[in-house]
């Protein structure tokens, strides 16, 4: 079972901030197939906000097709985010990043540079695959 | 869109004066409603007269489709928290359980002891030397415990210390979950509103100034910061909630349900109470015109804890 929490300063909705951390969980394999969200009643009751908002995540990772709600029982994981395959990927991409990473520094880049340089090339290749 | 309360034209008067007068609005059902204000805007008048404590001088008031205080089954209905949490200070924790046996037909006895015990008060304790937030606890406690379809609840937090408060807050939204409850709170805390809100109703001299969802208002107030220019030429569907200039620089907050597209401003989106503050702010004259951002900074009559 995952533990929510909730960071006033970032600016971010309860209810994302919420389903980040349902994804992330899944992502990191934390959350597998068949487990069971905290019930809406303890989050509402644990973190002291409106069930709503809880209800309001759930239902939202229900869509993504992510969870399932089960009248009475409570909700359960039913898909999966890049676990598997996609998780044996994840070291040599890291190896490479880390090789990016020194390369970046020898070039006299500062960690500011390097994340604005990361941040702006994600969204730049973002975008071109929407586009 | 049920409503838990609607009023129209209401008012009342203590002799000369007018303490809520020409109040009309409507408090949907199954919403954990936030009502706030300035000090004097009427909030704890209107509750009072949604629980017929106070009868209106003027106008109408409906809760739950019948008149305040109207007769048993009326009064079983709602539940409600006094500001400060009244309690019988020379009754025990049991007295008060006892009493409400007998002064409410509905009284859910096996939940009143569940939550004495969960609250770790002790039964025989006299309420008077209860800590302020276990007297809240047990004011809370009477007033859920004979089940009403709507709570109200005058800022009911004020008084407590910040750990009290979070007990009571956690407390109040795992009832909101458990029992199907609908409420309606005031309070100056906006940062405790934000997360156990749903539904904000701002009250600015008896009239609603704001009214509705928490996120559809937060999805369509922005920031805008940009360029010097006239709030008058934005376009149409642009409401300016408020707004402040330099010479070279204007900063508005606007109200709109289109997607901000001129590319001349820097869009943020807002906090509640940035939001809150804009509004309480919109009817005080502005002492300097060059103050930069005068929704931020000035807090009339509000007390901002985290």
């Amino acid at each position: 079972m995952i533990e929510f929490h909730l960071s006033g300063r970032s600016g971010v909705a309860p209810y994302l901030q919420l389903i980040q951390q349902v994804r992330q969980a899944l992502r990191l394999g934390l959350l597998r197939e068949g487990d069971q969200l905290p019930k809406v009643k303890d989050v509402a009751a644990g973190l002291a906000i409106n069930p709503n908002t809880v209800l309001k995540a759930y239902r939202e990772l229900e869509y993504e097709g992510l969870v399932a709600a089960r009248p009475g029982i409570g909700t359960f994981v039913t898909g999966t985010l890049g676990g598997g395959p996609s998780l044996a990927a994840h070291e040599p991409l890291r190896r490479d990043l880390r090789r990016w990473l020194a390369k970046a520094r020898t070039a006299g880049l500062d960690e500011e540079s390097i994340e604005a340089l990361f941040a702006s090339t994600f969204h730049e290749s973002a975008e071109e695959g929407i586009a | 869109m049920t409503a838990v309360v609607t009023t129209e034209g209401l008012g009342k008067r203590y002799r000369t004066k007018w303490a809520l007068s020409d109040c009309t609005l409507s408090i949907p059902a199954g919403h954990v409603v936030g009502l706030v204000g300035p000090n004097g805007a009427g909030k704890t008048t209107l509750l009072n007269l949604a629980t017929g404590l106070l009868a209106p001088s003027a106008g109408t008031i409906e809760v739950l489709g019948g008149r305040p205080a109207a007769g048993p089954a009326q009064l079983a209905k709602v539940g409600y928290l006094a500001q400060d949490a009244p309690v019988y200070a020379g009754l025990s924790v049991a007295d008060h359980l006892k009493l409400g046996v007998r002064l409410n037909p509905g009284w859910d006895a096996d939940l009143a002891r569940d939550r004495v015990t969960r609250l770790d008060l002790d039964p025989r304790q006299k309420a008077g030397s209860l800590s302020g937030g276990q007297r809240a606890q047990l004011a809370l406690t009477m007033a859920t415990s004979k089940r009403p379809e709507l709570l109200i609840l005058d800022e009911p937090v004020a008084a407590l210390d910040p750990l009290a408060r979070r007990d009571f807050l956690s407390d109040l939204m795992e009832t909101v979950a458990e029992q199907e409850v609908s409420v309606v709170l005031s309070s100056h805390l906006i940062s405790d509103l934000e997360r156990v809100c749903d539904y904000l109703i701002v009250l600015i001299a008896s009239r609603v100034r704001v009214a509705g969802p928490v996120d559809e208002l937060l999805s369509t107030h922005y920031l805008l910061a940009g360029p010097r220019r006239d709030p008058a030429r934005l376009p149409a569907g642009q409401e300016v909630i408020s707004a402040s200039h330099t010479d070279v620089q204007s900063t508005l907050l606007v109200r709109t349900a289109d997607r901000i597209l001129d590319p001349a401003w820097t869009v943020s989106e807002i906090s509640l109470e940035d939001l809150v503050l804009a509004y309480l702010s919109q009817d005080k004259p502005k002492r300097d015109p060059h103050r930069r951002q005068p929704h931020l900074r000035q807090r009339p009559h509000l007390e901002v804890q985290k």
